[in-house]
């Protein structure tokens, strides 16, 4: 029974994820004055490219054919860790925050060869960018994930969010380091403005989509389906360990009920704020990228500073 | 001025080096000079600063015409030499003037006149479609063409290769991502420092200039408003006023108030929508949303007084096709008053926002020296401290009836091509109110002369891009015997090869929005 809610809390991660994606381009549509296509139309894209007929380069090998289905794969492995809905689940046990960056690492790195795969100057070019802002953003993501791991005294995120619930409403100045780090990792690892622009057509400029360039039909609605799944991650992340209320700690209807609408309205807020800030600033030049990440370490190594100075000792 | 009588010195100056004729045709000042002192007099005019403005060549029965077109201080002089048919070849004036080095490449493809010393002589606008020896422009290749059905794919043209440690290429386009003109840009990078970047154009070759030859003026006119689409307005002037200077005659006042309004209209439909997409190609999209609104409501009004939106056809040869009635005037007043206030609540949030600085201050900096070698023009050349504008250096009708006051600015960055077309905006609302204000009745149109065989003239107006050059031949019968259609884009695309230099890859696109080029009004 309680392996079947993990399997569900897995499978509403799935479901889910485009929904957020459309309501983050809904709400920046509405920033920019403009009529908002349907939440839903992430779905219908999607469904719009498994029936086309996937187009493979003749110089492709068997990487590329094979690396969507692992990186979608990878990604949903890394959605049964993080706790949406229910914190109490048998998947608890694996559900450690270093299981989830290993997760993603893995995705990325066949994403990485992926675009290389083929050979094309634009794919090659995306993944080197790719590896050298993951390289940056790594670090900077375990520093602010350790402080708060600190304060609980576990890498477990399950038993961290039922710490912070058991707590109460504590202001620690180490996890709002820690949250203004994970914000600015967020954003970068999930290909947002400032950082990456996932509207642009200007191949020169991208990142993501330049590793993804040459993939079509079912193979990029997979891998566009994994990016959404990693937006959502990230922000249920955010949402679910610094805001952790109203998240089921008893496996009763009732509770999933109340935790399902406590994170929607949670990542809706937060979508909210994504639009916001990516309407106001430009993107970044290239080399400001290291920069802003390396604020992010800062951030996370205050954090964690803070942490050892004003709260361990009590 | 004290300077507006150089030509009269640099002639004297140039008679003494070589055997000058000077021929008066319409309001053009004309030297002929032999061919093999084609190289020195440019050697002499870039001594005396004069500006390489276009070239072309054209076949007159067993010989070929060519000339170039100089300016100085807003007076210009056309030079032209006489050339036998048989193994045509030249000095090149590119060894003294890079600008004239893709125009004498193009001459060359397409007429088979070789110029001698020329520092690059790949082929430019020859791609794959005419089979070796086969010129089209000369008068023996048929008008139609000799079409071999679909044009093979231009695989081996020689780019300039780099090499080194961790050096490597990035082939871009022709056909690219966006709904934009097609063109080939070949980058050598080392990681993201773009060390080279080379341009590949013609892949929008159309030939207007083959297609204008035995068409009546009302034809041509159509023809040249679409040499390049945005610039309808431009290069239909620019033609309009060559035949009208080789017919002799003017154009009523009228008119040439409403040409002036249609090219101003134009002017600001363009920079409007250029100031949205440099700042959406550093992912800024509110200022694109925003001001392609704003241009679209700009455009319905084109559409409402003018009949058609980017105002197609509505200049004519002797005047203009559609007239403005006093109701039309109020709207196109009112009209201004709104987006002015509308501009200036968009612009300050855009000079208010600290990323968007960063993006676009210092990045894509071109110097006025290379700005000046390469003649760049317009808001690209007024970036870079290029100081001139045909409206206020070479005023002609209607512009000889106000003041034009020049956007300038010196930093040659993208920040300043944007800064410079938001001036030109301002000054454009002011210039059409103006000319609204001056409408007096009158006619719309003049009465078209048949010009004699073999009467020439040279249409030169400020386009919203700069300077656009039009040269018109007439053959017997009202028929066009050489058109050729100089856009500023032609000495502006040589620039953002320059202008990227030291920049890195990512920041190629807004560098390249910045400067806009016309592929179409490019290739012809």
């Amino acid at each position: 029974m309680n392996w079947l809610i993990a399997v569900l809390q897995t499978t509403l991660f799935v479901i889910l994820a485009p929904l957020l994606a459309g309501w983050v381009k809904c709400c920046k549509c509405r920033l920019q004055n403009r009529k908002a296509p349907s939440v839903f139309q992430p779905y219908r894209d999607l469904l719009k490219l498994t029936y086309k007929q996937p187009v493979v380069s003749e110089q492709a090998s068997w990487l590329f054919i094979k690396a969507p289905y692992i990186i979608f794969s990878a990604t949903v492995l890394a959605a049964t860790v993080v706790p949406l809905i229910a914190v109490d689940l048998p998947t608890s046990a694996t559900a450690d925050v270093i299981v989830m960056v290993g997760f993603f690492a893995f995705a990325r790195f066949f994403l990485a060869l992926a675009g290389l795969d083929v050979g094309t100057a634009f794919g090659g070019m995306g993944s080197s960018r790719e590896m050298t802002i993951s390289s940056l953003a790594e670090p900077a993501m375990l520093m602010a994930i350790f402080t708060l791991t600190m304060a609980a005294s576990t890498t477990n995120l399950s038993f961290a969010i039922a710490h912070v619930l058991n707590e109460g409403l504590v202001l620690r100045p180490s996890f709002v380091f820690a949250l203004a780090a994970l914000i600015l990792v967020a954003i970068a690892e999930t290909g947002r403005i400032p950082v990456d622009n996932p509207a642009t057509h200007l191949e020169l400029t991208m990142i993501h989509e330049a590793m993804i360039l040459e993939y079509s039909g079912r193979h990029l609605a997979l891998i566009e389906w994994a990016s959404q799944l990693k937006l959502m991650l990230y922000g249920v992340l955010i949402a679910n360990i610094f805001f952790p209320w109203g998240i089921a700690e008893t496996l009763s209807l009732e509770a999933f009920g109340y935790g399902l609408l406590a994170i929607m309205g949670k990542l809706a807020v937060l979508a909210m704020f994504l639009a916001i800030a990516e309407t106001l600033v430009a993107k970044m030049r290239l080399f400001r990228v290291q920069e802003y990440l390396s604020f992010a370490y800062l951030l996370g190594l205050l954090g964690m500073l803070s942490h050892i100075i004003l709260e361990a000792s009590r | 001025m004290s300077h507006s009588n150089w030509t009269a010195n640099f002639l004297i100056q140039v008679s003494t080096n070589m055997t000058v004729t000077h021929i008066d045709i319409a309001s053009v000042t004309l030297w002929q000079i032999e061919s093999y002192a084609w190289q020195r007099f440019a050697e002499l005019a870039v001594q005396q600063n004069l500006r390489w403005a276009a070239g072309w060549a054209e076949q007159i029965d067993k010989q070929f015409f060519i000339n170039a077109c100089f300016e100085k201080h807003g007076e210009y002089v056309l030079l032209r030499t006489i050339i036998d048919d048989s193994n045509p070849k030249l000095p090149s004036q590119a060894t003294v003037y890079p600008a004239a080095n893709r125009s004498e490449r193009h001459t060359q493809d397409l007429f088979g006149i070789k110029f001698i010393g020329h520092p690059d002589s790949r082929r430019w606008t020859r791609h794959q479609a005419w089979i070796e020896k086969n010129y089209p422009l000369r008068k023996d290749f048929p008008l139609q063409g000799t079409p071999v059905g679909i044009t093979p794919p231009d695989r081996d043209y020689p780019f300039i290769k780099a090499h080194g440690q961790g050096v490597y290429e990035i082939p871009v386009g022709p056909v690219h991502a966006g709904i934009i003109e097609p063109g080939h840009f070949r980058f050598q990078a080392v990681g993201e420092l773009i060390l080279n970047l080379e341009e590949r154009l013609g892949y929008t070759h159309k030939g207007i200039e083959k297609i204008a030859e035995g068409r009546e003026p009302e034809s041509l006119a159509r023809l040249a408003g679409r040499v390049s689409g945005d610039t309808t307005v431009g290069h239909c002037w620019a033609a309009c006023m060559a035949m009208e200077q080789a017919a002799g005659i003017e154009i009523p006042a009228r008119a040439a108030l409403i040409r002036g309004i249609l090219a101003e209209r134009e002017r600001v439909a363009n920079h409007l929508g250029d100031i949205g997409a440099i700042c959406n190609d550093v992912a800024f999209v509110f200022a694109q949303m925003q001001l392609t609104r704003l241009r679209e409501l700009w455009l319905r009004t084109n559409a409402t007084v003018f009949g058609h939106r980017l105002l197609m056809d509505t200049i004519v040869p002797g005047g203009v096709a559609c007239d403005l009635s006093s109701a039309s005037c109020a709207l196109i007043k009112n009209d201004i008053a709104e987006l002015r206030m509308e501009l200036a609540e968009v612009i300050l949030v855009l000079d208010l926002n600290s990323s968007l600085e960063d993006r676009l201050y210092t990045a894509g900096f071109l110097s006025e020296e290379i700005a000046a070698a390469f003649g760049t023009l317009g808001y690209v050349g007024r970036a870079s401290g290029q100081d001139f504008d045909l409206r206020r250096d070479a005023p002609y009708a209607p512009y000889n009836r106000v003041t034009v006051k020049v956007a300038l600015e010196t930093q040659g960055d993208i920040a300043s091509r944007f800064w410079v077309r938001y001036k030109e905006i301002r000054t454009a609302l002011r210039l059409i109110e103006n000319f609204i204000d001056q409408l007096a009745a009158g006619d719309l149109r003049g009465q078209w002369k048949t010009p004699l065989a073999g009467s020439e003239g040279l249409g030169i107006v400020e386009g919203w891009r700069g300077e656009i050059i039009s040269y018109i031949r007439f053959d017997a019968d009202n028929k066009i015997a050489r058109f050729y259609p100089r856009d500023p884009s032609q000495l502006n695309w040589p620039a953002l090869e320059k202008l990227v230099l030291n920049n890195i890859v990512p920041d190629f696109p807004v560098c390249n929005k910045s400067l806009n080029g016309s592929y179409s009004g490019n290739d012809l």
